[in-house]
């Protein structure tokens, strides 16, 4: 098995919410990321899943050191990037990208997608002045975009032409590690197989190491090495793609799994799904104990007494679930 | 009385009138001919929807699927009246919403549809969620513009609206800015903002790409409701299959600016027919092996702002022959509910897969 490239030890990410426009009042805390431990290999694909706003694209942003860390250390390549300056924090982005969410958003709408592309290369010095117009050609064919489109602005692209500029920017300095909140959800199919492709392609190749966060299952389950299941700030359940997506143990996995839709008519509208009781938690409020008590149908009183923690569930499985022997 | 009637409806979902019939009608509640939408930029001019025509009817799902840049997003926006112009251009068509045409009526009386009775979510939360502004406001103002409604009452919706998409702590969260929300959450709000003056059209612009599947679950399961409930139709744009083929009534597909294939949900899924169609199907990923090579469609999409001659997926389709290059593909009828653009199928030849 290969070295471990990014560890994540005990990382917590809180926002404080606060109100009031001269006077600032503390109202609360949101716990997003609140206790994340996290081994991942060189040429690892590691698939992040779970709940709208349990706390993935806030892990993402805490990995790339965008938020500040409330607790913990992000440990990238033996350098912990909690407590880097700005300056090693800067070397480090080269070797770490991010693709965000929100293409549009990060997008810089006066910039070209020429500018888009060649400004890492220009300012990371990784390639010749000269040979800028070449690479980001090669970048965009890469992504599945034609070069004839360079000279054009965001937001004169769809939403899914956009997500594939956002893509070739991040693979232009041809980092180590790629942390992608969901990059291919706003794709057609056959242009999503092709950017799965090329993410397979490249963690095969160049041993590039992916943090891939997606809503769709099937999609996670086919580019990834291992799923991490989050609820609300934490990790309940990680193992093998197939194992996780196909056999889930954590009772929050077996919800969500039972939810994905299938591509066929017939099957779909008959489908059993768990519906989840109750509704999503509050992270300013969390519920005590394990955090999915409120709605999971296994609950008992011993689920409200303290948060459980990730234990092994075989060789290469963890849950975090207290009544985990008892389950069916 | 327009007080009380929203109290009767506390739940946000039942309206006090009596709801639309759902069966369809001889007038369909929207319907669309022939809408070309074109861009004028430096690089010459962009056939983004090329002639489109469908229409719609009470109660009734569409769902519209394809390529990306194939001018999903843009016809929707030409219906809701939202291209930039220039450089945009609606060069030709009509929309006709309940009799009136949206693309050529007075302003008055597009803003009397737009955003009450026609109602759009966005691909893109956060650029049409004012970052400034706090969320209560921004999903207040559709009812504050449209019904006559005072500030608390409107509030008190807005409450009951962000519950029914699953915002907890909504009380708290509704005087949230949008920054201080998730992706998912942001597009939920953007969903409520839509559904708060329960329209009779809604356009849904990939509602659910940012939210997981069972939150995703529960915003089909109360579109759903509000179609039983209210005879809402629904046109929604997605490139997730599996939705489509839980949701949607009858499903049309786009390629560079046209409609190829249009069938009843079951029909596209079993026997799709147009060669686009058929290489889209294939290259969803729950259907492949794991690990394995993805099937892709090869090549690029074309240069719309080309003149395309023939059928506008010749150079990737490996059906293609010199007759596709000649004429131009029509949208034929194959039966009563299923209709397709491909020239050698409408000449009866069987196509079979490599
Ligand atoms: N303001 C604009 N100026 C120039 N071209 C534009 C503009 N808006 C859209 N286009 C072009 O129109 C075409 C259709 O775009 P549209 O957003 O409708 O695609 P779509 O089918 O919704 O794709 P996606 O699935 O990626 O969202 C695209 O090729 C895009 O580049
Ligand atoms: N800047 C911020 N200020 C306050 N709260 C925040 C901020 N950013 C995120 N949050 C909160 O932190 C929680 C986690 O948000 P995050 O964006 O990480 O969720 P997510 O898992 O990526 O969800 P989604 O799948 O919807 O994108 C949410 O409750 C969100 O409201
Ligand atoms: S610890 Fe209890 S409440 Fe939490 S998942 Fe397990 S059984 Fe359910
Ligand atoms: S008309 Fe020809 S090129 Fe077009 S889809 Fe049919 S076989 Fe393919
Ligand atoms: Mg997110
Ligand atoms: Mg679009």
């Amino acid at each position: 098995m290969s070295e471990p490239i990014l560890q994540l030890n005990d990382v917590k990410t809180h926002f404080p919410i606060t109100r009031g426009f001269l006077v600032k009042r503390h109202i609360g805390t949101v716990k997003a990321v609140d206790g994340v431990n996290l081994t991942v290999r060189r040429g690892e694909v590691l698939g992040l899943v779970g709940e709208s706003g349990c706390g993935k694209s806030t892990l993402a942003r805490t990995i790339l050191q965008l938020v500040p860390t409330t607790g913990g250390t992000v440990v990238l390549n033996g350098r912990n990037l909690a407590t880097s300056s700005a300056r090693e924090l800067l070397a480090a982005r080269r070797d770490l990208q991010m693709v965000f969410q929100d293409p549009y958003a990060s997008l810089n709408p006066r910039m070209t997608v020429f500018a888009t592309l060649a400004e890492p290369l220009l300012v990371h010095r990784v390639c010749a002045p000269a040979d800028v117009a070449a690479r980001v050609a090669e970048l965009m064919r890469l992504v599945g975009l034609a070069p004839r489109f360079m000279q054009k602005y965001p937001h004169e692209f769809s939403g899914g032409q956009r997500q594939r500029i956002a893509i070739a920017r991040a693979l232009a300095l041809e980092p180590k590690v790629i942390v992608a909140d969901e990059p291919v959800s706003a794709l057609d199919v056959s242009i999503q197989a092709q950017i799965l492709n090329l993410l397979a392609q490249l963690t095969k190749k160049m041993n590039l190491t992916l943090i891939f966060i997606a809503h769709d299952l099937s999609v996670v389950k086919h580019i990834s090495d291992r799923v991490a299941v989050m609820y609300l700030g934490k990790i309940v359940e990680l193992g093998l793609a197939a194992d996780v997506i196909e056999r889930p143990r954590h009772p929050y996995t077996r919800a969500l799994v039972s939810a994905i839709p299938t591509p066929n008519p017939d099957t779909e509208r008959t489908r059993q799904r768990i519906v989840l009781a109750g509704d999503p938690p509050s992270p300013i409020n969390p519920p005590a104990g394990c955090a999915f008590h409120p709605r999971c149908a296994y609950a008992q009183a011993q689920c409200k007494l303290a948060a459980p923690p990730l234990v092994d569930d075989g060789p290469t499985r963890e849950v975090a679930c207290v009544r985990l022997a008892d389950l069916p | 009385m327009r007080a009380r009637a929203i109290r009767d409806s506390a739940n946000g979902l039942t309206r006090a009138s009596t709801p639309a019939p759902l069966k369809p009608t001889a007038v369909p509640l929207l319907n669309v001919q022939d809408l070309r939408t074109h861009f004028h930029t430096r690089n010459g001019i962009y056939r983004a929807v090329d002639g489109v025509s469908f229409s719609v009817e009470r109660g009734e799902t569409l769902g519209i699927v394809g390529e990306s840049g194939s001018g999903k997003s843009v016809t929707c926006y030409s219906i809701m009246g939202l291209i930039p112009q220039p450089p945009g251009r609606i060069v030709s068509g009509t929309a006709l919403f309940d009799g009136i045409d949206l693309l050529n009526c007075s302003p008055r009386q597009a803003r009397s549809i737009r955003g009450k009775r026609v109602s759009m979510i966005f691909q893109d939360p956060m650029t049409s969620l004012n970052p400034f502004l706090r969320v209560s406001e921004q999903i207040i103002e559709p009812l504050l513009i449209h019904e006559n409604i005072s500030r608390p009452d409107a509030l008190e919706r807005a409450l009951t609206m962000l519950e029914a998409v699953g915002i907890n702590d909504a009380a708290k969260r509704i005087h949230y800015y949008p920054h201080e929300f998730s992706g998912g959450m942001r597009q939920r709000v953007m969903i409520a903002m839509a559904l708060i003056t329960k329209p009779e059209l809604l356009i849904a612009d990939e509602p659910t790409t940012a939210l997981d599947v069972t939150v995703q679950a529960q915003i089909l399961e109360l579109i759903g409701k509000m179609q039983r409930e209210l005879g809402m139709a629904v046109i929604f744009i997605t490139h997730d299959l599996g939705v489509v083929s839980g949701l949607c009534d009858r499903v049309q597909v786009m390629y560079a600016g046209r409609i190829v294939e249009t069938a009843d949900t079951r029909t596209l899924f079993k026997t799709p027919r147009h060669p686009y169609t058929r290489a889209l199907q294939r290259s969803i990923p729950a259907l492949q092996s794991k690990g394995a090579e993805l099937y892709t469609i090869p090549g690029l999409p074309p240069d719309v702002s080309k003149n395309i001659p023939g059928c506008a997926f010749a150079p990737r389709c490996e059906f293609a022959t010199d007759l596709c290059t000649a004429a131009n593909p029509e949208l034929v009828a194959i039966d009563a509910t299923h209709a397709q653009a491909c020239l050698r199928v409408q000449a009866n030849e069987t196509l079979a897969c490599s």
